[in-house]
């Protein structure tokens, strides 16, 4: 089982020049849509990050830029989610899908075109939606502020992506469905349905009162759980056995992690409206799958864990390994902190504060970003045929995300607490009956010094971008090495053979 | 084995699970909420917000205030909402159904706006919203929220000063240079009449029997018809 396993999973490591072959050409195949993704994935990065400093600015100092119209918070805010949501990480996510499904399916992209036109079509819709939401056109639903003349053209560019891969996977030669594409799959279909529905019920012909707040958030919650989620865990469970060299601990575990995932995480987007005006039993079925994702997540992180185990000192050489298993890492700390979240309790202080802030990045930065981070180290040498230009520039990248993102979590974190509790409970008064509620702006002072805090740890995140989007560059226009050429690492290792 | 038609069978169900629970369900059972008359005033409630106030929601939709503000007050013993006057009960999903696009909110960076319109009353608390738009300093030492200086016009007095100008409601170091006034736009217009409007009505008799019965022994239940009365 086990040999079989690697064998499909990693053609590169047969000895067999045939399949080495044949897996350039797949590779090649992927080169100009891969790059057409990656590169304006990038650009978005750059400019959703100059989004998110401002944002960040005005929040403690609110005369910052407080003339112009078009960067107030409410729409700089929405500017920076946007960019790096649809900008950078689904061009990011589409370039990494395209290319792990032509590999696990040992199919070479065909027409490739057409999914140039894609690319073309989904950077023309985000640019359209930003330039919409600029001038006033957002529909300040969470998550779908594109208004409405941008959806039609996103939705060529999905179709493509979405049909090309399905077409990738049907014209494979592999036998075996690695759990990755069980992922990949998964999430080009749901990604669809959850898209359509959220435009039709809430925009197109809105639906009732606070059932629109429901499909909101079975919107929002699932992009994040449904769509994100499953791409980056495919990633993981490729590039983890890939670098490593090994195969992952268990198959079973992956698909009981598959599909405890598939079933409980759709339900848990109403987490988001605990104790609002929505029935009573659908909060409690989204607290009760909330807490059920326990289950995918210990799965995953457990068989992540244990296929590292032994083989860790990899992790000192390897850029892409120390990206994702820093994903990895935060996929279980942010999904455990989300379960605990759902919880009433625990929802009555940190809903509507900064620690819904602290998870959502949590997720969607410290777990999702990193692992794209590290598929990009790992697949654009195979597609340019070329190495890494500086292996001080990915270091650089690395830290200041890694600590960058760190800091941002733990002040936000601290933040919200205690913005909940000043907020959400009552002091003691005298004679130890409740008191009157601490006044609404002592609750906001208090938040300040955090605010400022998280504005010095964007900065430090955006230092890693800039070495990030200079290595990118660099290695886009150096020219290629004849001959064989080492991979870039951290540090020189001779024993590393199995990592390539 | 090719398992990919049993694989996509799994992923559509997952989701049509959850879409059927969460979405459709709830879509096919909020058609029984309807606006309950009230014979005492006349009217049926909720109302339906005037003209200026839905231009002006759109005022709220385009600079995005819903990303600090909610709309949504928590349950008594939920939170201290009702303690800090955000409202006088807990709002209830039949608050919402005229709505064509609900601003629940899910950050509380400012207070919730559910009710505020029970807070800044009449010519007053159009002249709070006035000068809290102009410079959130101004009413709310020390408050995070941005200035909306851009809803406002300083312009040149061309013969009589406009009978719109409002420099005289702002604080001396606001004044405009002299011979200009400072008039409020079309849209800030439009979006304090909103935040004015911006009020729930007293609690249903419908959702008093229905939601909110106090713990009471069995043998006292068929006193909700009387307490429902009493809510009124």
């Amino acid at each position: 089982m086990a040999s079989s396993l690697t064998a499909s999973l990693n053609p590169a490591s047969s000895p067999d020049l045939a399949k080495r072959a044949e897996l350039s050409a797949i590779d090649a195949s992927t080169r100009a849509p891969a790059l057409y993704f990656f590169g304006s994935s990038v650009l978005w990065l750059l400019v959703g990050t100059l989004f998110a400093l401002i944002a960040s600015y005005k929040l403690h100092t609110p005369e910052f830029l407080g003339n112009i119209e078009w960067l107030t918070f409410g729409r700089a805010r929405t500017l920076h989610l946007n960019a790096v949501i649809y900008g950078w990480s689904v061009n990011a996510s589409f370039a990494v899908a395209l290319w792990l499904m032509a590999r696990l399916a040992r199919a070479e992209l065909r027409h490739v075109g057409l999914l140039f036109i894609a690319a073309a079509f989904w950077n023309l819709g985000v640019t359209v939606g930003m330039v919409g939401i600029a001038i006033g056109d957002s529909t300040s639903i969470e998550w779908l502020e594109f208004p409405t003349y941008a959806t039609p053209i996103l939705f060529v560019a999905y179709a493509l992506v979405g049909a090309w891969a399905m077409i990738t996977f049907r014209f494979g030669r592999a036998k075996h469905i690695y759990v990755s594409q069980w992922y990949l799959l998964a999430a080009l279909f749901w990604f669809p349905w959850l898209y359509s529905v959220a435009q039709i019920m809430l925009l197109f012909e809105p639906t009732r009162g606070t059932v629109q707040g429901l499909v909101n958030w079975w919107f929002a919650h699932n992009v994040l759980g449904l769509w994100f989620t499953p791409i980056g865990l495919a990633a993981i469970y490729y590039f983890l056995p890939k670098v490593l060299g090994k195969p992952i601990h268990s198959y079973y575990l992956s698909v009981l992690g598959f599909w405890s995932l598939a079933i409980f995480y759709n339900w848990a987007g109403v987490h988001h409206l605990i104790g609002g005006p929505v029935p009573v039993w659908v909060q409690t079925a989204g607290i009760a799958a909330s807490f059920m994702m326990v289950v995918p997540v210990i799965v995953t992180g457990l068989n992540q864990h244990l296929t590292l185990v032994g083989a860790a000192s990899a992790l000192k050489y390897s850029p892409t390994l120390r990206f994702i298993v820093f994903g990895g890492v935060n996929y279980t700390l942010t999904s455990f902190a989300g379960s605990l979240m759902a919880m009433r309790s625990w929802a009555e202080i940190t809903h509507f504060t900064h620690y819904t802030v602290a998870h959502a990045h949590h997720g969607m930065y410290a777990f999702f970003t990193m692992v794209m981070f590290g598929s990009i180290y790992y697949i654009l040498p195979r597609i340019l045929l070329k190495e890494w230009p500086s292996a001080k520039l990915i270091s650089l990248h690395f830290w200041a995300t890694a600590g960058g993102i760190t800091l941002y979590v733990l002040v936000m974190s601290i933040a919200g607490i205690q913005q909940g509790l000043a907020m959400n409970t009552l002091p003691e008064g005298a004679g130890g009956a409740p008191g009157s509620p601490v006044p609404f702006l002592t609750v906001v002072a208090q938040t300040i010094q955090w605010l400022e805090l998280r504005t010095v740890a964007g900065v430090v995140i955006a230092i890693g971008h800039i070495a990030f989007a200079i290595n990118f560059t660099w290695m886009l226009v150096k020219p290629r090495q004849a001959g064989s050429s080492e991979p870039t690492l951290f540090r020189h290792a001779p024993d590393l053979e199995a990592a390539r | 084995m090719n398992r990919a038609p049993l694989i996509f069978l799994g992923i559509f169900f997952a989701l049509a699970f959850s879409w059927t629970g969460i979405i459709l369900t709830n879509h096919l059972s909020y058609a029984k909420l309807q606006p309950v008359f009230d014979e005492t005033e006349g009217k049926a409630f909720p109302q339906k917000l005037p003209g200026n106030a839905e231009r002006g929601k759109e005022v709220y939709r385009d600079l995005g205030c819903v990303y600090c503000h909610t709309q949504q007050v928590r349950q008594p013993g939920y939170g201290t909402d009702i303690e800090r006057g955000w409202g006088e009960r807990g709002s209830v999903a039949r608050d919402y159904i005229h709505e064509k696009r609900v601003y629940l909110g899910t950050m509380r960076t400012g207070p919730d706006l559910r009710n505020v319109g029970a807070r800044f009353v009449g010519d007053a608390g159009r002249d709070w919203h006035l000068q809290h738009l102009y410079d959130p300093q101004i009413t709310s030492k020390g408050s995070i929220m941005p200035p909306f200086r851009f809803l406002f016009e300083t312009r040149v007095i061309v013969g009589e000063p406009s009978p719109r100008a409002v420099q005289t409601k702002l604080p001396a170091q606001y004044q405009p240079p002299a011979g200009h006034e400072i008039v409020l736009t079309q849209r800030g217009e439009d979006l304090i009449s909103y935040l004015l409007a911006l009020k729930d009505p007293a609690l249903y008799p419908e959702e008093a029997a229905r939601v909110y019965v106090p713990k009471a022994e069995p043998a006292e239940k068929k006193t909700e018809p009387a307490q429902a009365e009493a809510a009124k």
